[in-house]
């Protein structure tokens, strides 16, 4: 697959793309590592407030090294700061925000995403310890849920599924994947191709994929800036 | 009315065998590290110790994972930078584990403190950490009714306090604390600082006194967060 490696985007490239569908003013979450690359690339005149569960809204980025506060960090532990406005509430009114659906979007990763929307991102199931955090709170009642992944495993095996194999998180409640070779969106049990890189095939990207990729009225260019 | 415990071994000193013991904080964030290490000196064993994480290096709940206080963990992440502690208690069978979704886990706790015995929620449906739970629809989507959780005490960081039990947090130290106070029969409070009545706004108290009965003044406390890095262990 080392064709494969030369065209497809970089994690950056990904979260840039995820984040050229963000509204300004949208409440979001973003998922423990790779998904919290995202925040880098809010687009200019766009405000989006940013939610941790632990209790902070409206955070920024990292401290500079020696000026961590830890008091002060964000639900993967890492120091943050604030913005101008940011607001400190406790972890039942934080998943008030999260169960009573006020989140806009919710962006995770996933180990894999099935046609119908459900997600496994939580255990991959082979006695590893189990370990769930949020993840199951945030799949069921964000207004609009997000998947950033590769396209396939690092054995090359398809992470988008006519039903997923691993433990689930949530059922039918992804609507969107950014994967590193396209964004498919998920409508009525089927995942629809909105967008694919211009260098992959519509037949190879098929084959890369676990169920059929329905196409709507056009496909369009996957463009994402140079990393 | 004063509820000041002169000593963080005074203020743990009811603490006993077999108990349910919630704990604040969410990684090293809000954690009473100071009333925990009070814990272990007093070594009470068969604890259920309900965190949202399962401890972290060799200090706070790892230390008393490693002193054989705690018999079984509730919590909804119990990874962290150095789990040792936790994973070997684990994995050697010592230690049972709950795994419980973290909104699940604020709520239940919530649900407890308001006298709220059972509630449904969306969290968890159809996964595996939903089996054996009732499961009804509301307004055609699917809910699991989910229980309260109570504890006999529960051990909280306030920032600033007064002897009525009136609390301030620090940042997101606040995360579980409050909720917590609220889930226990016995509530105990470490604080930086405690001032006389009045000396908290009434505007600016998160955790009103009610909720608390304990409190003790740690100034200057330990952040677990430091420890780890430094590479501490308790005792």
């Amino acid at each position: 697959m080392s064709a494969l490696d030369d065209i497809k985007l970089t994690n950056a490239q990904i979260a840039w793309r995820a984040a050229q569908d963000i509204e300004d003013g949208a409440y979001v979450n973003l998922g423990i590592g790779f998904p919290e690359m995202v925040a880098q690339y809010t687009v200019e005149g766009r405000e989006a407030i940013f939610h941790t569960e632990n209790g902070v809204l409206g955070f920024g980025p990292a401290p500079a090294p020696g000026e961590e506060d830890w008091d002060l960090i964000n639900a993967g532990k890492k120091a943050i700061t604030l913005k101008p406005g940011a607001a400190f509430f406790h972890h039942a009114d934080s998943f008030a925000m999260v169960r009573g659906g006020h989140l806009d979007v919710a962006i995770l990763g996933a180990f894999q995403v099935a046609q119908t929307g459900d997600l496994a991102n939580w255990s991959t199931g082979k006695g590893a310890i189990p370990a769930v955090g949020g993840a199951m709170d945030l799949v069921q009642s964000a207004k609009r849920l997000a998947v950033v992944t590769d396209h396939v495993t690092k054995k090359g095996e398809p992470k988008l599924m006519e039903a997923c194999t691993m433990p689930l998180t949530g059922v039918r409640c992804v609507t969107r994947v950014y994967t590193s070779l396209a964004v498919v969106d998920i409508e009525g049990g089927h995942f629809v191709l909105r967008e694919k890189l211009p260098a992959i095939s519509f037949d190879d990207l098929q084959a890369l994929t676990g169920a059929e990729l329905k196409t709507g009225d056009s496909v369009g260019d996957l463009i994402v800036p140079q990393a | 009315m004063d509820k000041t415990a002169a000593s963080v071994a005074e203020a743990v000193a009811g603490i006993h065998d077999g108990a349910t013991v919630m704990i604040g904080g969410f990684g090293g964030s809000g954690a009473p590290i100071e009333l925990i290490h009070a814990l272990i000196d007093r070594g009470p064993k068969n604890l259920t110790v309900i965190n949202n994480n399962a401890g972290n290096g060799h200090v706070g709940i790892a230390a008393m994972i490693e002193q054989g206080l705690v018999a079984k963990m509730i919590c909804s992440f119990p990874r962290s930078s150095d789990p040792v502690a936790f994973t070997e208690a684990y994995t050697a069978g010592r230690l049972e584990l709950e795994v419980v979704p973290q909104g699940t886990l604020a709520e239940r706790i919530r649900a407890a403190g308001a006298g709220i015995p059972a509630f449904y929620t969306a969290t968890s449906y159809g996964t595996e950490l939903a089996e054996g739970k009732p499961v009804e629809e509301f307004d055609g989507k699917p809910y699991v009714r989910e229980r309260w959780l109570r504890a006999d005490f529960a051990l909280i960081k306030g920032h600033h306090g007064d002897p009525y039990g009136n609390l301030t947090y620090r940042m997101a130290g606040r995360n579980f604390n409050p909720v917590m106070a609220m889930a226990a029969e016995t509530t105990i409070a470490q604080v930086s600082k405690i001032v006389a009545p009045g000396g908290i706004d009434p505007e600016h108290i998160v955790t009103p006194g009610i909720f608390v009965d304990t409190l003790v003044e740690v100034a200057d406390p330990a952040q677990e967060e430091i420890l780890i890095r430094e590479g501490a262990s308790y005792p």
